[in-house]
């Protein structure tokens, strides 16, 4: 029997996240994850190193892009023999690739690699309409002129409109925060309730930034140096003005407390914990256990309280309980992903008919919940949210001392959610 | 509407106009780790062989020197590469007319980017050895003036007990491209406890921390080091993290995001040391190079202004330093080099810095206290102070002022940020281990501050 191998989150890169069309509207996925990789391969002197695996995703991604992952690496300062896999799983693709990774260390399979994830929402692929398409490949199938003509005189003006991508679940043509809405009012989630969670992401973001805490996890690109959805200065008047985009008119969640289309990439590098000795690299926290789950929200299931069966889970298998950790870090979809979340697991009722537990799992200190900010303030890339939770968690934990253990939730597209555990090394 | 002017001005017919005013082109001068490609010739003027046991030990061959000593001066057969000039041991004014004799037919035969060195005892007793110490450095200045095409002088003063292999670096540095900008310019070396052979690559196997490192001169200073062997920790403020990461990428060092005014500064970079290169890495040499301006008029100038330029260039440094001596793993080797960089406008002022000038100013006055306090310790601190450096932070100096700032030095031309980094990479070469306490000036024998 070898010795037991643990992966450690070594430390991580990210571009700081701006708003869509911003600053890095003319950036590529490919682009923006070949700077984050460039910015780590700096800050731990992987420049020119072979390292044995990177995976990366994005969520909107060109089909051109097919080995976005690879092709960034090409790009970078890493060796261009470092091999590289792509990996989707909506918003949960960021924390994903951190635990494809720790599979792999863990098993002897790698020793080092990096967990990425990019999006671009204003490099956004356009697609033609289906039916262009199929007039398209019939015109290219034809084998006579004549045919050929047919084939393509099938194209009517309207066919050429451009599709551009949605955020809407396929099965029930609802949109994400449409979902969210119907979840936001079933658990009684107050607009009060967001606003607060919302004000605190914007606090916590702004004091992070202020400590610099960000100086050994953001490096700069393309002269933005912060992350742009970030307001110092909203209060809770100014969130409190603000008008409902999802729900109707009566609706409770806002732009506020709702995250925005946002364009970012980001890092994380983990090693085996040896290796990372020997190789003269920080161990800021290990991996404990990670746990995927999904529910049917095609049969009415809130489409993104799929994190609270997967923490469920992960508890069991670890006999731990919720209160056992010292920070929390639910990635804030919209602030009544969140609320709700914290809602289902404190209700008897759910926890007993939905998550199969005899009674509540119970309730988190809120003072422990998301205390460098979250996706309200600093925005959502998608498939990056994921990397910048761990590798700012993994740096708290750190900070917190050995044995601090910290618990990532993150919901995704498709009723699904990630979960994992990090412990301080 | 400068960049029009700059344009026509350095056009075909621009330059004839500008050569008919007496401004000639520029020399392109000899840079690089490259010697002199005329023959070198020495003379000893009072029997000192240390001249002559320096080259030989940089295995440079040296012919003896011509001597003017009849109505016309006997011409080199070629062009000189560089005239070294042992002035040792000169007590009597008499004795100056040995110089005179040995520079006239050297100046007139002096080939581009050629060099004078003149070595003259640092500690003399007497007063008419005074004297003649100071006139050195007034004819070492005269020449420098005088001399045309890139060629410069320089006046080393040794201290007692100097020996050859203390002074091989700072002849191989003179003699070389290094030197390129640096004219005029008197210095003292003595002799150290241990010192390394002068070598291509002299840092290799050691660790040098840049701060300002993401552009301009601190870039330069952390190629030129990784250039000579040396793992580059490269530091700048986390807004100049972009470039950073590029320069740190391209060198193979690791960056260090680091607002250098943080009160634990030189901890975090003793920290990111030893996590990176082990808990018995040890930096070999810190150069403190960020440095801002808030330029304005004493009258116009505010506390916040005042206070931003005096803690980024002074009251960090002295910061780290106390964390970076402190003997803690990732700190200052033994042995160890301080290098700082001063300005011409500290040593002259200069009108509209008040705050930088005190800044600079203030950073010659710590090279001079410290270097004797760690001289225990094998740890070397110097300066460097330049003078017009083409930088993007000059080239936003409106282009008359600026061709002014550029043509008025003995050289004619504003030095490269290469210049500077290679005078600090003589300092921090192993083989430096007997300059310290010194503040060279990298401003081609600038008129200001002189």
């Amino acid at each position: 029997m070898n010795a037991p191998r643990s992966a450690v989150i070594v430390g991580g890169n990210r571009t700081p996240f701006v708003k869509a069309g911003g600053a890095y509207a003319e950036a590529s996925n490919l682009d923006l994850l070949t700077a984050a990789l460039d910015g780590l391969a700096a800050r731990f002197g992987l420049a020119g190193r072979q390292l044995d695996e990177v995976a990366g995703g994005a969520v909107l991604k060109h089909s051109a892009d097919f080995n976005l992952t690879r092709e960034a690496v090409l790009g970078s300062a890493l060796a261009p023999t470092t091999p590289a896999v792509d990996l989707q799983q909506a918003c949960g693709t960021g924390l994903e690739t951190v635990i494809y990774l720790h599979n792999k260390i863990s098993l002897g399979q790698a020793e080092v690699g990096i967990g990425a994830g990019v999006d671009s929402a204003s490099d956004a692929p356009i697609v033609v309409t289906n039916r262009l398409r199929r007039a398209i490949l019939a015109a290219n199938r034809a084998k006579t002129v004549p045919t050929r003509l047919a084939a393509l005189s099938a194209i009517r003006p309207a066919h050429l409109m451009p599709v551009a991508p949605q955020v809407v679940e396929p099965r029930t043509g609802l949109s994400m925060g449409e979902h969210q809405a119907a979840t936001t009012k079933r658990w009684g989630i107050t607009r009060q309730a967001q606003d607060e969670l919302a004000l605190a992401s914007h606090q916590h973001l702004a004091a992070a930034w202020a400590s610099g805490f960000f100086d050994d996890l953001v490096t700069g690109y393309l002269g933005v140096t912060r992350d742009g959805l970030l307001r110092a200065d909203t209060s809770r008047e100014k969130l409190a003005a603000l008008k409902p985009v999802f729900g109707g008119v009566d609706g409770t969640m806002t732009a506020g407390n709702s995250t925005a289309l946002t364009d970012g990439a980001a890092t994380v590098l983990l090693a085996e914990e040896g290796w990372a000795s020997a190789n003269g690299l920080p161990r800021l926290a290990r991996i404990v256990d990670a746990q995927v789950a999904a529910v049917d929200h095609t049969a009415g299931d809130d489409l993104l309280l799929a994190p609270a069966h997967a923490v469920a889970r992960l508890l069991a298998r670890q006999g731990m309980s919720l209160g056992d950790f010292e920070f929390y870090e639910l990635h804030e979809a919209f602030a009544s992903t969140v609320l709700a979340t914290m809602a289902a697991w404190e209700s008897a009722a759910y926890c007993r008919e939905s998550l199969g537990l005899p009674d509540a799992l119970g309730s988190i200190d809120r003072d422990r919940l998301n205390v460098n900010g979250s996706s309200l303030a600093a925005g959502h890339p998608f498939a990056a949210t994921g990397g910048r939770i761990v590798a700012s968690l993994a740096k708290q934990l750190h900070a917190h001392g050995s044995g601090a253990r910290g618990l990532v939730s993150i919901c995704a597209a498709g009723g699904q959610g990630v979960v994992a555990i990090l412990e301080a090394v | 509407m400068a960049t029009m002017l700059e344009q026509l001005f350095y056009s075909g017919p621009g330059q004839a106009v500008a050569g008919k005013l007496g401004l000639p082109e520029p020399e392109t001068l000899r840079r690089g780790r490259v010697n002199p490609s005329g023959p070198v010739a020495v003379t000893s003027l009072t029997g000192s062989s240390l001249g002559s046991d320096t080259l030989a030990l940089l295995g440079v061959a040296a012919s003896a020197a011509l001597v003017d000593d009849g109505d016309e001066p006997p011409a080199y057969p070629a062009r000189l590469g560089a005239l070294v000039v042992d002035a040792r041991g000169l007590t009597l004014l008499p004795q100056l007319e040995g110089l005179r004799a040995a520079l006239r037919p050297a100046v007139k035969s002096m080939e581009p980017s050629g060099r004078i060195i003149v070595l003259a005892d640092d500690e003399v007793s007497g007063l008419e050895a005074h004297a003649v110490r100071q006139a050195l450095d007034g004819i070492n200045r005269t020449v420098g003036k005088e001399l045309r095409r890139g060629a410069t002088t320089n006046l080393i003063y040794v201290r007692p007990g100097t020996g050859a292999t203390d002074l091989a670096s700072t002849l191989s540095f003179l003699l070389q491209g290094r030197s390129a900008f640096v004219d005029g310019q008197s210095w003292t070396v003595g002799p150290a406890a241990a010192t390394s052979a002068v070598r291509e690559r002299p840092l290799t196997d050691r660790i040098v921390v840049v701060t300002g490192a993401a552009r301009g001169i601190g870039a330069q200073i952390a190629t030129v080091a990784a250039r000579d062997g040396a793992t580059v920790v490269c530091v700048d403020v986390p807004a100049g993290g972009e470039a950073l990461a590029a320069l740190t990428n391209q060198l193979g060092g690791t960056a260090l995001q680091l607002d250098i005014t943080a009160a634990d500064a030189g901890e975090r970079i003793a920290a990111q040391v030893a996590s990176r290169y082990g808990d018995d890495a040890r930096i070999h040499a810190m150069v403190h190079n960020a440095g801002i301006t808030r330029d304005k008029l004493l009258v116009n100038t505010d506390a916040a202004r005042w206070a931003a330029v005096v803690e980024v260039n002074l009251a960090a440094q002295l910061r780290m330093n106390v964390a970076l001596l402190d003997g803690r793993p990732g700190g200052l080797a033994d042995d160890g080099r301080l290098v700082s960089i001063a300005s011409t406008s500290g040593i002259a002022g200069n009108r509209g810095q008040a705050n930088y000038a005190a800044s600079k100013a203030g950073v010659v006055g710590l090279v001079r206290a410290l270097a004797p306090e760690l001289a225990g310790r094998g740890i070397t601190v110097n300066a460097v102070a330049p003078g017009f450096i083409e930088t993007e932070m000059t080239a936003k100096i409106p282009f008359v002022q600026r061709e002014v700032f550029r043509r008025t030095n003995s050289l004619g031309q504003g030095g490269n940020p290469i210049d500077v980094a290679e005078t600090i990479g003589y300092f921090l070469d192993p083989a430096s281990a007997g300059v310290t306490g010194q503040v060279v000036r990298v401003c081609g024998q600038n008129l200001v501050g002189a």
